[in-house]
């Protein structure tokens, strides 16, 4: 038909198949990740957090998302109905677009873009228009209101992020997020120990770009009720909330790409071979982790009453120890277990991350507007200018004058750090007039909404 | 060459078609939104052309740029008293004339086809990798413009800062 062979189609299926298992499985981790949070906020406050769906709230995230489906679905009556249908589903379509070009693992990614990071960052800034349309299009003072906070914040940390990203693209030598990750394993080091300011203000300012607390301004429920999306309601508020929680996992996924090694094992470059067995010591990593949690799984099902809640434990179990045979079973095959441990390596590594950012989110209280963007435009974007050209000399004086890496990094790092003491201790005075009453004279034009 | 063509026209319709509702909306705000659409179905042709790198910068750059006019639309003007108010298009008589100079030109261009460019030929094969490509041609061959526009650029912001605070 059409004249279209098999031939033709081939490349597609194995990137067609990519997108479905990430569309398809994304929904579900996105769930498990909230009772992860709601479960480790509870714990931190020590409380107990969701005990009743389903053992430990196991089942908690499948009853929240009938919940939300079954939900009436509220158009406001001035609202403009066809930006408000469009907002949600353009945040979660570019939130998922991101995920072409984010490597799994050696063969597990959709398309290694020879501008893969560029993409992700284009891809992920155009999903704030989702954000700034649905306030808009509410017609409601607070969603307004959310997403202007959410624009301005937006361009503020914008510039941070990028500028950290070009110094860790400086050392990796590529916009590809493959080669980048294939560049770590060659020089056996983590771009995160070269540079971790780089690292620390991509942190912050991904944080701030995803609109988690401490800087969730945007939707602030102390101030706006729920910011931007406090006239959405049922499904098409948990397509906001999908493409919050994908785009957590988008920077998280750049930022272990970039800095902590990708789909590498931690330690990729120390080699264990002992009693004559044909893979690496750390190699079984995976399995034992696996196992462990299977171990640990089985000893809170053994404390449960019900039996109808120990039996659903134990297929947690059953899946865990299904997991650590595959891990193990992986060892054996050379030609799959690079995918597989390092599909499992990416993974955990974005956990970890996002495990920092819900410990961020539970440690500090919210910034105000004006510390917010103080933060933004007086700490981090000089702080990042410092760390680039300071990382750029450095590189220059390896590749010229053939000094070692290692020295010229320090160098630059203690610079950096220097740079970023003198800002906490003076930058306040230097770049801050004193406020006077001009300051607050109203400006012409500001203030007419809508 | 099927499916080129599919996705070259798909592109090319998007982008005309939302350029024509970009003008034609009384609501600043759609017009906002359609001129994203036609600037993202530009891009998918920059992309189609393996021209990745300038896929990348028309989106970063144009419609993240636009995020701003957002801003300036939903701050700046009443959009009540906007969509109630006449249009002030009192050049009808140019922009009619400019639409048939231009027809002409189009009409002219596709009767001699595409030789009328005097084009390169089309790689046979992919693309190399063109952000390196242009960033060598950037800061090798057009060293010199690329830093005069970059020092303009620079004088521009700090202009629009100084003149945006009313004490330095």
């Amino acid at each position: 038909m059409f004249g279209i062979t098999f031939n033709d189609i081939r490349p597609y299926i194995f990137p067609v198949i990519y997108a479905l298992v990430i569309v398809a499985f994304l929904p579900l981790l996105v769930g498990y990740i909230t009772l992860a949070e709601r479960k480790i906020m509870a714990h931190m406050q020590a409380r107990l957090g969701p005990m009743r769906v389903g053992p430990h709230g196991l089942l908690q995230p499948i009853a929240d998302a009938v919940k939300l489906l079954l939900k009436e679905d509220i158009t406001p009556k001035n609202a403009d109905a066809l930006m408000f249908w469009l907002a949600p589903l353009l945040s979660v379509t570019m939130g998922l677009v991101a995920y072409a070009a984010l490597p799994f693992g050696p063969a597990f990614q959709i398309a290694d873009l020879d501008v893969g990071l560029l993409f992700i960052l284009a891809v992920s800034s155009l999903g704030i228009y989702g954000i700034v349309l649905g306030g808009w299009a509410s017609n409601s003072h607070y969603s307004l209101l959310g997403a202007l906070r959410s624009a301005a914040q937006l361009v503020s940390y914008e510039t941070a992020a990028g500028l950290a990203l070009v110094s860790g693209l400086l050392l990796g030598g590529s916009l590809s997020m493959k080669t980048l990750v294939e560049t770590q394993d060659q020089m056996g080091v983590w771009f995160v120990f070269l540079a971790p300011f780089s690292f620390f203000i991509y942190m912050v300012a991904s944080i701030a770009e995803t609109n988690r607390a401490p800087f969730d301004l945007p939707e602030a429920e102390s101030e706006l009720v729920a910011g931007y999306m406090t006239e959405y309601s049922g499904f098409r508020w948990s397509l906001y909330f999908l493409a919050e929680y994908a785009n957590m996992i988008v920077v998280s996924g750049i930022a272990v790409t970039l800095f902590l090694g990708g789909w590498m094992r931690p330690l990729a470059a120390v080699h264990m071979r002992v009693f004559g067995l044909p893979y690496d010591l750390l190699d079984l990593l995976p399995a034992l982790i696996f196992l462990g949690l299977a171990a640990w799984c089985t000893k809170l099902a053994l404390r449960l009453g019900q039996q109808i809640q120990k039996l659903v434990m134990f297929l947690v179990v059953g899946l865990f120890v299904v997991l650590a045979g595959v891990m193990a079973w992986s060892l054996t095959s050379p030609a799959l277990m690079p995918g597989i441990h390092g599909g499992f390596w990416f993974v955990v590594k974005i956990l970890l991350y996002l495990y920092g950012f819900l410990w961020f989110r539970f440690t500090f209280p919210r910034y105000r507007f004006d510390q917010l963007m103080k933060l933004g435009w007086q700490f981090l974007i000089p702080l990042a200018l410092v760390n680039l050209v300071m990382i750029g000399i450095g590189l220059v004086l390896v590749q010229q004058s053939g000094w070692p890496l290692g020295i010229t990094m320090i160098g630059a790092n203690i610079v950096t750090l220097l740079m970023a003491l003198w800002l906490v201790r003076h930058g306040d005075k230097v770049m801050t007039a004193p406020r006077t009453a001009e300051d607050d004279l109203p400006v012409a034009g500001a203030g007419q909404i809508r | 060459m099927m499916l080129d063509s599919i996705i070259f026209y798909f592109f090319a319709t998007l982008a005309v078609v939302s350029a024509i509702m970009m003008v034609t909306r009384r609501n600043a705000v759609h017009s906002a939104v359609y001129l994203i659409t036609a600037l993202l179905a530009t891009a998918g042709i920059f992309l189609q052309l393996q021209a990745e790198f300038l896929f990348v910068v028309q989106i970063i750059l144009y419609v993240g740029g636009i995020m701003v006019l957002f801003v300036f639309v939903i701050m700046l003007v009443n959009l009540d008293v906007a969509v109630r108010q006449m249009k002030f298009n009192r050049q009808s008589w140019v922009a009619g004339l400019l639409a048939l100079v231009l027809g002409a030109l189009v009409f002219v261009v596709y009767r001699k086809g595409g030789g009328a460019f005097n084009l390169m030929a089309p790689p046979v094969t992919t693309l190399q990798p063109n952000a390196e490509q242009v960033g060598t041609v950037l800061f090798q061959k057009y060293f010199l413009p690329f830093e005069i526009a970059s020092i303009l650029l620079l004088v521009a912001m700090i202009g629009a800062v100084v003149m945006a605070k009313r004490k330095i």
